[in-house]
């Protein structure tokens, strides 16, 4: 009875939407199953946690005014008087930081099976697109609460921007509604946060999966020469999906077990007249930049040392988003190994640096 | 290890697959429990404490024209004070009883009428015509050294 109704209900949208090729593209879908199948869970993971920092976003705006009186005493109100309020935001912040590393590890990954290579150029684009997307949501988020940590992160970030050449004056100004960082600021950054990021990362996102689905898992090199029987493979449903199901589970009870025994600090309310806290850091994923500009002179040459370093990173980021145009050896079937050095330095770069702006004040 | 096939199966006895629903069905609704009980106590806004205000001092007598009404703060209540053309003082609440619209005093019918949907009452906080089912809650007025005050009707 049961079986024949939900026949029913599948024949009825089959005939509307054709499910049936759905259907046999899903019973088609392998993944490679190999050593470094534990990698290809990873998108996965941020996909999870992006839909967790969508659902407690909508739950924080019910409650959080975007205005400079406001913002931060609305914070402290989700935080003592809803229920739950803490440790939505909690959820909320920890969930963000467990993306973004999910986010590197995914793309550390990418980058090391070399998986951006032909065809599936486009997929690590977006990829990367979506990355800077969730730096400038985690960047937007972090003023928010306006306290003061946000605050001078605030100034230090829109003045890094500020020191581009030629178009530094007007993204400043253009990121800080003004000279300085004020309510002003507050609000387009509330703006970036919940509307036009959101609405920017949804595109990116969907075409990052649809290209996936078009193409397939990519699979590892040395499978180029082998034949079709003797690849070993899992089927993608249902075996793949329940090993993703099985480990979402575990990051949802890791994000629990974070949110709930480290709540999530607010520090004092920002003021314009007050010192910076000493020892006051930026974001880990911010950090390795920020500990490296430390290290570089005032003035090197004629140029100075920031605005040296600023574009030091930007070369740096720009060669690795277009490692598939300067890997001509891996589409060849050739092994390129400067693509693994280059992986090693810029992922001991950036855990060095990292480590050291935590010991290091 | 022997597995029973399906048909060796005797009616009403329980298998290892059984144990295994119920015990993931019945972990996955404690899951669902855990997931929507918080969430809608957070959805829930907090109760939000009003000062509670018992009466609001409006100015003198003066203040007002003959003839004429306001609308004045009473805590986060509205309500209309009309100073008749005789002098006398009269208060309301000033949400419509209809649909909470606020309430304004209209020279030209003599008469209380919310904008939303015609709706009237008279000078005593009657609903005399459209769609308001029922009075304007009264409110008390008292004079004292030329100075208005307006007090909640006791209850």
């Amino acid at each position: 009875m049961k079986e024949t109704f939900n026949k029913k209900i599948y024949n009825a949208l089959n005939e509307r939407f054709q499910l049936d090729n759905l259907v046999s593209f899903l019973k088609h879908k392998s993944v490679p199953k190999y050593r470094n199948t534990i990698w290809y869970y990873f998108g996965g993971i941020s996909l999870l946690l992006f839909i967790v920092q969508v659902a407690t976003g909508i739950l924080l705006i019910m409650y959080y005014k975007g205005s400079e009186d406001l913002a931060y005493e609305s914070i402290k109100f989700i935080n003592a008087k809803v229920s739950f309020g803490w440790l939505i935001r909690s959820i909320h912040s920890w969930s963000a930081n467990l993306m973004i590393l999910a986010v590197f590890v995914h793309m550390f990954s990418v980058y090391f099976l070399k998986a951006f290579r032909k065809p599936r150029e486009l997929t690590w684009y977006t990829g990367v697109i979506l990355l800077f997307l969730s730096m400038g949501f985690g960047f937007s988020g972090y003023l928010l609460p306006w306290d003061q940590l946000a605050f001078f992160a605030t100034k230090v970030g829109t003045d890094i921007a500020g020191q581009l050449p030629f178009v530094g004056d007007f993204l400043l100004k253009l990121l800080r509604g003004g000279e300085d960082v004020t309510g002003a600021t507050l609000s387009r950054f509330f703006g970036l946060h919940v509307a036009l990021l959101p609405g920017v990362f949804v595109v990116f996102l969907s075409l990052h999966l649809i290209f996936i689905q078009r193409q397939g898992m990519s699979e590892p090199e040395d499978w180029k020469n082998k034949k079709e029987s003797e690849k070993t493979t899992i089927p993608f449903f249902p075996n793949f999906t329940v090993h993703d199901l099985l480990i979402w589970l575990i990051v949802i009870n890791i994000l629990a077990i974070l949110a709930t025994f480290f709540p999530w600090e607010l520090g004092p309310k920002a003021d314009a007249f007050v010192s910076a806290p000493v020892g006051i850091k930026p974001e880990w994923y911010f950090l390795f930049m920020f500990q490296s500009l430390k290290y570089i002179p005032a003035k090197v040459w004629l140029i100075e040392g920031e605005l040296l370093g600023i574009l030091g990173f930007g070369l740096a980021g720009l060669l690795w988003v277009l490692v598939p145009f300067w890997d001509s050896k891996t589409p060849k079937g050739k092994r390129n190994k400067i693509i693994n050095y280059v992986g090693i330095f810029a992922i001991s770069f950036i855990i060095i640096f990292t480590i050291l702006g935590y010991l290091l004040d | 290890m022997t597995y029973k096939k399906k048909n060796q199966i005797k009616n009403g006895e329980k298998t290892r697959r059984d144990f295994l629903n119920i015990l993931l069905s019945g972990g996955f609704i404690a899951w669902v429990g855990a997931v929507v009980y918080p969430l809608i106590s957070y959805l829930r806004p907090p109760q939000v404490e009003v000062v509670k205000v018992n009466s609001v001092n409006i100015g003198k007598i003066t203040d007002m024209d003959k003839d004429s009404g306001k609308i004045i703060k009473f805590g986060n209540d509205p309500v209309i004070v009309i100073k008749l053309s005789d002098g006398e003082f009269r208060a309301f609440s000033a949400s419509c009883t209809h649909l909470d619209c606020i309430v304004q005093y209209r020279k030209d019918y003599g008469q209380i009428y919310c904008a939303c949907h015609n709706g009237r009452y008279d000078l005593h906080g009657r609903n005399i015509s459209g769609p308001p089912p029922a009075p304007l809650a009264k409110y008390e007025i008292a004079i004292k050294n030329d100075e208005v005050t307006v007090y909640k009707p006791s209850a």
